[in-house]
């Protein structure tokens, strides 16, 4: 067999290279990589905290290494692992599936693209710098203060933060105008893959989000550097401030996260149940009702500092509301599956469990937004394991799902199907033996971020499945990367649509050339594909 | 069976946003629909800091009535509004000499900030010095990063100009003035909220 390129490029005359290219699909790979790379940092640390966690009164970490690898953990896999990797498909995606040659401003995607790199890399020299930040990935005002955290690991945080939202923001500029400007002959609006409609609504809550973080990581530079005060509460400042300023970020930063993988399992539960998706203006209506709703939730984060009950009962009925969009989606999805003729590939498994383990999450989400309860479990194991069911549970598992189904078209090659239910099966046991007891432990008191428990709590047991499941979901992920490396080598060429798809990434060759399409194609309802593939059938409208 | 039979009448070709007209509109090229777009983020940008300056308005009040000259910064602010006028007439007939004025204009308002913060640090009143110097030296001071930049695009412009009259596209006049508006708006919010407020 002869050896395809992977990733085609232009011809060997134009050939820029990784480092100096503006082609969407090279720059979606070069995210994905980044997102990939720090993904593992990300686990290592997770693993670290674990060992750490398995028996009470254990000594593997001293008590500040352990707040520096939680800090970076948290912070990795939210603005530098999950954030990237949905970026990553988004670039090299939406232009395939809006029937585009590429991004609206090219360069503009590369300057994006390696903002968020280095804002990475400059988080990350904090470790050689003195120390990482150890204020928890929300880094708390007045503990991020110079007074409370006196080394630099806090403003390598902010400047890495900052440098990185930059590129982020840009990249959303980018992307958003590339869906509204750049769709072929006749995609409308309302045709677009559901995945494009979730990257336009992520878009936008980039753009009203990040901007809050800035402002808020430039307040903090200002205290720390130039000696000001505005969270300094000796100084007259308010440390509530900050949280306000990082939870209107934060909690947005939540559906930044999900929106996209809620988009890949639109598009992997039609093709793997041969129908169109099941109330398509209710999927995309819904995710702008949650757009418009999470940025009235933010002090949901806040109930236990005291604003007062009126305050408290407000954000506790948006956050509830919340939960009515959501299911309006999980519905949509299961009555796409319900009379389908289904093909559990490895990408549908993960898709039906992302719909599990995300109700889950949902539903310990709406118990966290009664305030009794919240103030009961607040800070707790509790509150770890609803955020882990929503972004690894839901989002990683959407991430994975869209990773099987477009790996074929980025590379050329299928994955493979045995080596992918190993992974599934493994990541499923791993993922609810890490996180399902530590629910019970919220439940009994156990804080998060403490480096060690006295072993009278008798939380040990409980601890050590939990530390068992990690190694697990280790595992997976080796089975992953094992499968990723044999498939690239010698993987079953995939061709041009290997799963008899209905989106127009699907129509050109895998990997698409540059420029993506010979002619520019134009479309005439939601499934082109499908339209040309069946005209006898093709889609009303 | 061509496709291309079904584009529905109301369906405008892609904007490839090479304007041809002589006043390019937001909705359809792709340049302006992004500047437009980036001053929205840094609308939320500055409503976050506006709004902490306004959280610690009170305790920083005496200190605002004590020391800030509002007529002097008037002045100043008056030279700021009127560039977005010459800006337009420069932006209208693609003008060389009134984008001229618009940078002298908004230099005179850095100068006249730069001497209003000579003064109060030669006073004492610095970024650390207490919770007003912190959120008038943050709100201020990234109001005057922004003009900076805007000169900075504003000089590109009256340089390509010159290199090559009459050839740079109507975009680029009308984005660079899109973000020199904005920044003009927020200093109508800015002077509003911290110098008109201490006369209330």
């Amino acid at each position: 067999m002869t050896a395809i390129p992977l990733w085609v490029r232009r011809p060997a005359g134009e050939r820029v290279g990784w480092l100096r290219t503006v082609d969407h699909k090279e720059i979606g790979v070069l995210y994905i990589g980044m997102g990939v790379a720090f993904f593992a940092f990300g686990g290592l640390e997770a693993l670290l905290i674990r060992a750490q966690l398995a028996t009470p009164e254990a000594r593997l970490l001293d008590p500040e290494t352990f707040n520096q690898a939680f800090t970076v953990h948290g912070v990795t896999m939210i603005l530098l692992a999950i954030v990237p990797l949905l970026v990553g498909f988004a670039n090299y995606l939406v232009p395939l599936m809006i029937g585009a040659r590429d991004v609206a401003f090219p360069r503009l995607n590369a300057l994006s693209f390696w903002l968020s790199l280095i804002g990475g890399v400059v988080l990350y020299f904090s470790f050689l710098a003195g120390g990482a930040p150890d204020t928890g990935w929300f880094s708390y005002a007045p503990l991020s203060e110079r007074a409370f955290a006196p080394g630099t690991g806090v403003d390598y945080y902010i400047l890495g933060l900052a440098v990185n939202g930059a590129g982020t923001i840009i990249g959303a500029i980018n992307i958003a105008v590339t869906i509204l400007l750049m769709r072929c002959p006749g995609m409308a609006i309302s045709r677009v893959p559901l995945f494009v409609w979730m990257t336009l609504i992520t878009s936008v809550l980039i753009l009203g989000a990040y901007p809050a973080l800035t402002a808020a990581l430039v307040m903090l530079f200002v205290d720390r550097q130039l000696g000001g005060h505005f969270f300094d509460p000796a100084g007259g400042g308010q440390a509530v401030l900050w949280q306000h300023l990082f939870w209107f970020f934060g909690h947005p930063e939540v559906y930044i996260m999900v929106l996209p993988a809620m988009g890949m399992i639109s598009e992997v539960i039609p093709v793997f149940s041969r129908k169109p998706i099941f109330g398509y203006a209710f999927v995309a209506g819904s995710s702008v009702a949650i757009a418009f709703l999470s940025f009235s939730v933010w002090a949901h984060h806040m109930f236990a500092v005291g604003l007062g009950d009126t305050e408290n009962a407000i954000f506790s009925a948006t956050s509830m509301l919340i939960a009515i969009p959501t299911g309006v989606k999980i519905f949509n999805w299961i009555a796409t599956m319900v009379g389908g003729r289904l093909r559990l590939t490895t990408a549908m498994l993960f898709a039906v469990g992302f719909i599990a383990m995300f109700v889950i999450g949902g539903l310990s989400g709406v118990s966290l937004a009664v305030v009794p309860i919240d103030l009961a479990v607040t800070d707790s194991y509790y509150v770890v394991a609803h955020l882990h069911y929503v972004l690894f549970g839901g989002t990683m598992l959407g991430i994975f799902a869209g990773a099987y189904y477009w790996f074929p078209k980025m590379s050329g090659r299928l994955l493979s199907e045995v080596l992918g239910r190993w992974h599934f099966w493994t990541t499923f046991v791993g993922f609810n033996l890490t996180f399902l007891p530590q629910h019970w432990l919220g439940a009994v008191g156990m804080p998060r971020r403490v480096f060690t428990y006295a072993a009278s709590t008798g939380w040990g047991p409980l601890n050590l499945i939990s530390t068992i499941g990690a190694a697990i979901l280790a595992i997976a992920m080796v089975i992953f990367f094992v499968n990723v490396l044999r498939s690239l080598r010698s993987g079953e060429v995939a061709g041009d649509d290997p799963w008899d798809a209905f989106t127009l990434e699907w129509s050109t060759t895998s990997p698409p050339p540059p420029e993506n399409f010979a002619t520019i194609p134009a479309v005439t309802g939601r499934r082109p594909l499908w339209d040309r593939k069946h005209p006898e059938s093709r889609d009303g409208r | 069976m061509s496709e291309t039979a079904f584009i529905p009448a109301e369906r405008k070709p892609p904007a490839l946003g090479v304007s041809l007209g002589r006043s390019p509109k937001i909705s359809q090229d792709r340049n302006l629909l992004g500047v437009a777009i980036f001053i929205a983020s840094e609308s939320v940008f500055f409503l976050a800091v506006v709004l902490a300056y306004v959280a610690y308005r009170d305790p920083g009040l005496a200190t605002a009535k004590a020391t800030l000259d509002v007529g002097r910064t008037a002045i100043f602010s008056i030279a700021l509004f009127a560039s977005s006028g010459t800006m337009a007439f420069a932006v209208r007939a693609e003008s060389g000499r009134w984008l001229a004025a618009t940078i002298v204009l908004g230099a005179i308002f850095l100068a006249g900030q730069g001497s209003e913060y000579a003064r109060l640090l030669g006073e004492g009143i610095g970024p650390g010095s207490a919770l007003f110097g912190t959120a008038f030296f943050t709100l201020t001071g990234l109001h005057g990063l922004h003009v900076l930049v805007g000169l900075v695009a504003l000089v590109a412009l009256v340089t390509a100009n010159l290199r090559r009259p009459g050839a740079v596209r109507a975009v680029a006049w009308e984005g660079v003035s899109m973000y020199w508006h904005f920044v003009d708006a927020v200093w109508v919010v800015v002077f509003s909220v911290i110098y008109l407020g201490t006369l209330l």
